[in-house]
Parts: C-alpha cells; structure tokens; sequence
C-alpha cells in the first residue's frame, strides 16, 4: 500500500509551548486511520498542519509527496477537509455551496449522486441557516468530497450529533473508504475509533502514545479483559491477588470485578470451583478502547 | 477574480435587505425627501445662487459611499472570517483573497449604482443638472469609492467580531457623514472647519463631486488626499487583516 501522508517528527509550539512534539505517523491508501486523544492533545494542530493551514516549526509533513504549506494549491486538489467549527454564509443554499465549492476544483464529483449519497437531495433549496446539526454535517462532508480528492480529513464530525445522526455518519465514512478514499479521522470518541478505524494513534500531550489497530490497541493495555461475577460465599483476597495477569480487582455492593488476560479467566474458574464457590451473575467481557486508551494515556501522565 | 465567488457574494449581498436598504435605497429616498421640502428647491444665496437639494446629490452619492464602506463590507468580511468561511476557502485551490476582492467589487458596485440613481432621480424629479465635468466627477467618484472601500476593509481588520465591526462602523459612520456635508455642506463651512473636514477623504471627495459637478476639474489637492488615503488605508488593511 502506498502512503497517502506522511508525518515525520512533527513540531508545532504556541508561545513556547510545545502543542505538537515530535508526532510520526504514516497513513496508508484507501484505510481510515484515527488520531485519539484527550482535549487539548494536539490532534486538531496536528492535522491542520497536514491540510497546511499551520506550518510547522520542526519536522516533515508530506501529503501525496507534497509539502501541504509550499505546494498548498497542488495539495488542496488531492486532499479534501471538513473543519471542526467552520460555517458557511447563513443565506447560502445547499446547491449553491456545492456548485461554488464545485468549481474550486478542476474534476469535481458530480453534485447530484453525490446530494443523493448524503442524504441532501431533498435539502437542495435551503439555505445553510435551516439545516440542522446532522444535515450541516453532511453538507461539509459533500464539501470535503465534492473536489474528488485521494485523502479527506475529518475533524471531530460527530460531536455535537445525536447517536442516530452520528450512526449515519459512520456508514457514510464507509462508504467514502469503500469508493477508494482514504480517511484521516479526528476523534475524541473510543466508540467511533473502534467502530470505523483500521489503524488508529493515540496522541497525548503532542506525542504518540500508541499506534496499532483497534484490537491491537486493546490487547496491549493490561487489563484486556474484564470479569465480573457475584460469588455465593466470600472469596479470600489473596486468593485473588495471586491470580495470574491480574491487573486489578474491585469490590463493590457483594460483585467482584477483575480485569486481567484470558489466563486471569482460567484461573478465577478454577479458583472458584475449588472452593465450591458459584459465580452468579457471570460476565466476561473484552474490554473496550475506552479502557486500553485511559490506560495509555494514564501511562504517560505518570 | 473568480467569478463563482463574485456571484456567490453578490447573491448573498441580495438577500440581506438591510444591506440593499441602506447602500442602495437610503441615499436616493434621503434626497427625494429632501427635495419635497418646498424651501429645498429655493435658489439660496449663500450657497452661490444653487438650491439646497442641488447642494445635496453629491451628499447622497456620498452617503452610498459610506455605507457600503464603513457598515455592510466590514459585515460581510468580518462575518465571513468569524464563521471560518475564510478558513474553509483556505483549504480549496481558490485563495480566501478572492472573497476579499469579490467583496470589494460587489459593494463597489452597488454604492456606483446607488449614486447613479441618485444622480437620476435628482435629474428627473428635480430638475438638478448630471455633473457638467464628467469625467472628473467620474474620477473623483472611483478614488472616493476606492477610499470608502480601503476604510471598510481597515474596519473589517481590526474587528474580531460582527459586533465590534457594528461598533466601530458606527463610531466612523457619523464623523464621515458629517465632513461628506450631510448637515453642513463641506462649501458652507467655516474657513479653519473646511480645511481640516477637506484633508479626510470623504471631505476631499464632496469638494471635488462639487468641482465637477458646476463643470471644473476637481482639484489636485482634493484627489490627492482621496489616493493618498486610499494607499495609506489599503497599506494598514493589507498589514492588519487576519484570514482567522
């Protein structure tokens, strides 16, 4: 696979502080790759760079080979974006703002199909200002995609949206990669990442904590996997200290709840049936990014 | 020039009615109001045998000016950056410098419109002569709004909002109407009050409108002062304007 932009040791600082502090990544064709991080974790100055709105201070940024700041006109052409924050003129319709971005572009999408792809066609006369959060949405991805661009960038797209308009939103990411597009995703949420990711970096105080798929992600933080039962008799604490892979134990309301490996699970069975002990209420469950990410970035706060 | 953008903005300027009202209608209807006023069609002496509303076509070409320059352009920039129109553009292969000069075009457009139809209803309802130096009048006319044009986009950015734009716009409103003879004519006022409303742009630009106007060129030293300020404006627009 081709690499469709290249990050190498990024720098960016804000009056001596540094935002973005030696990022390296590499995303490839026609994946969707996710930036995760905490608020104010240089996702957003990140690829602001990458699209060339920011030069950096230090570092290489390369995006279809092109420096996204020197050859800005070349780049715009290749890469698509929607920004976190941006509107457009209230009084502007639907068509017209895909006609006026349209002739931006040397070979745009057709704006019809691509209306009737984001759910816009019957939105085509009404100005900006009517649009609800979901549809405005859509409008900056038809933007995003309307220039037929080889990479777009979406900065935190779904916040703000219902869980049924942000649902939409991810099949229409998936669909935008499955055209052969690929996707650099910005997101705060775990739920988003796992869904749509197939590489995701976890960014924290402008750096790259982590990079691995979603599942590799999970299996890489301690405690991968989570089990939760109700004993019908007391079970000793060290008896459950001394299970293996154990990352940690808590004990709430008579549950016991542990987070371990799939050699945590063995063990608490065995345990369990020794001391003829039921586990009522039984639950073992994968943990989520959601816990592989606080685990990684708590890593890094310490 | 791009011209999707000229007709984007020039739409969008179409639909706000406030805009239309004051740059295009407002100058025009001040001016037929004026001239109802039986007294405002009397030859007055102190004004050199001419009749006040003779006196006030200028002012109401003037008028146009301001409020393109001073209140809708700064709006429309200012509102185009504060709502990232501006950086959006930044991200095509069109530079967000085409909204500016599309801007520019657009309100200079309708304000020389607006001061054509004063000119004409001047001409028609009151008989007031069309400017008997054209030529010059028409200079004096694209230096003034170019003026008017350079002072919108100073507005425009120093203003980090809509709101602080609305303020200042009015804050510079009121002392450009007043050296533009909107309550005194620039002719009518005292030697020292002249000299100085003379050396600000719209002060230098009813002088000359009133040069060509009774048929001379309008003098260097006015059109000196409209390009001066116009460098001067465009310089400190140029230095001061932030596409975010």
């Amino acid at each position: 696979m081709p690499t469709v932009i290249e990050v190498t040791d990024l720098r960016k600082s804000y009056g001596g502080r540094a935002v973005v502090d030696g990022v390296s990544l590499a995303v490839e064709e026609g994946e969707i790759f996710g930036i995760l991080g905490p608020n104010g974790a240089g996702k957003t100055t990140t690829v602001e760079c990458v699209e060339g709105l920011r030069a950096p201070d230090g570092g290489r940024v390369r995006v279809t080979g092109l420096d996204p700041v020197a050859d800005h006109e070349k780049v715009s052409r290749v890469l698509g974006a929607q920004l976190q924050q941006s509107e457009l003129p209230p009084k502007l319709t639907v068509r017209e703002a895909l006609e006026l971005y349209a002739s931006f572009y040397p070979d745009p999408l057709d704006r019809a199909p691509l209306a009737e792809r984001l759910g816009l066609a019957g939105k085509l006369a009404t100005r900006f200002g009517k649009l609800s959060g979901g549809q405005r949405q859509r409008l900056f991805i038809a933007l995003a995609l309307i220039g037929n661009p080889r990479v777009v960038v979406l900065d935190e797209l779904t916040t703000g949206l219902d869980p049924r308009a942000r649902r939409d939103t991810w099949e229409l990411i998936e669909d935008v990669r499955d055209r052969g597009v690929t996707v650099l995703l910005v997101t705060h949420f775990m739920e988003e990442a796992q869904r749509l990711c197939d590489r995701i970096a976890v960014i924290d105080k402008g750096r790259v904590a982590a990079l691995d798929t979603p599942a590799g992600l999970i299996r890489r933080s301690a405690g991968a996997t989570v089990i939760s039962f109700t004993p019908s008799a007391p079970v000793a604490d060290h008896d459950l200290t001394a299970l293996p892979d154990l990352a940690s134990v808590e004990r709430k309301d008579g549950r016991i709840t542990l987070s371990g490996t799939d050699e945590t699970v063995n063990a608490v069975i065995t345990l369990l049936a020794r001391h003829r002990i039921t586990a009522h209420q039984l639950r073992v469950v994968d943990a989520t990014l959601d816990d592989a990410f606080l685990d990684l970035t708590k890593e890094e706060a310490a | 020039m791009n011209t999707a953008v000229l007709r984007t903005e020039f739409r969008l300027f179409c639909r706000e009615p406030g805009a239309v009202f004051w740059v295009f209608l407002f100058p025009t209807l001040l001016l037929v109001i004026l001239g109802s006023i039986p007294s405002f069609r009397e030859a007055d002496t102190s004004l050199g045998g001419l009749r006040p509303v003779d006196a006030y076509v200028p002012v109401a070409v003037l008028i146009a000016l301001i409020m393109a320059g001073v209140q809708t352009l700064p709006q429309a920039l200012t509102g185009h950056r504060e709502r990232g129109v501006l950086r959006r553009m930044r991200l095509t292969p069109v530079r967000p410098s085409a909204l500016l000069s599309a801007q520019m075009v657009v309100q200079g457009t309708v304000a020389l419109g607006s001061a054509l139809l004063a000119l004409l209803v001047g001409r028609l309802a009151f008989g007031v002569p069309l400017p008997r130096q054209p030529g010059g009048y028409l200079l004096a006319l694209l230096l003034a709004a170019a003026a008017a044009l350079a002072l919108g986009s100073v507005v425009s950015a120093l203003s980090r909002t809509t709101k602080i734009a609305g303020a200042i716009g009015s804050a510079v409103f009121f002392p450009m109407m007043f050296c533009a003879g909107v309550w005194i004519p620039v002719r009518e006022m005292p030697h020292a009050m002249a000299r100085v409303v003379q050396s600000t742009p719209f002060g230098a630009a009813a002088r000359a409108l009133d040069q060509a106007a009774a048929g001379h060129w309008p003098g260097w030293e006015q059109l000196g002062v409209l390009a001066a300020w116009t460098i001067l404006l465009t310089a400190g627009a140029a230095r001061w304007f932030r596409w975010e």
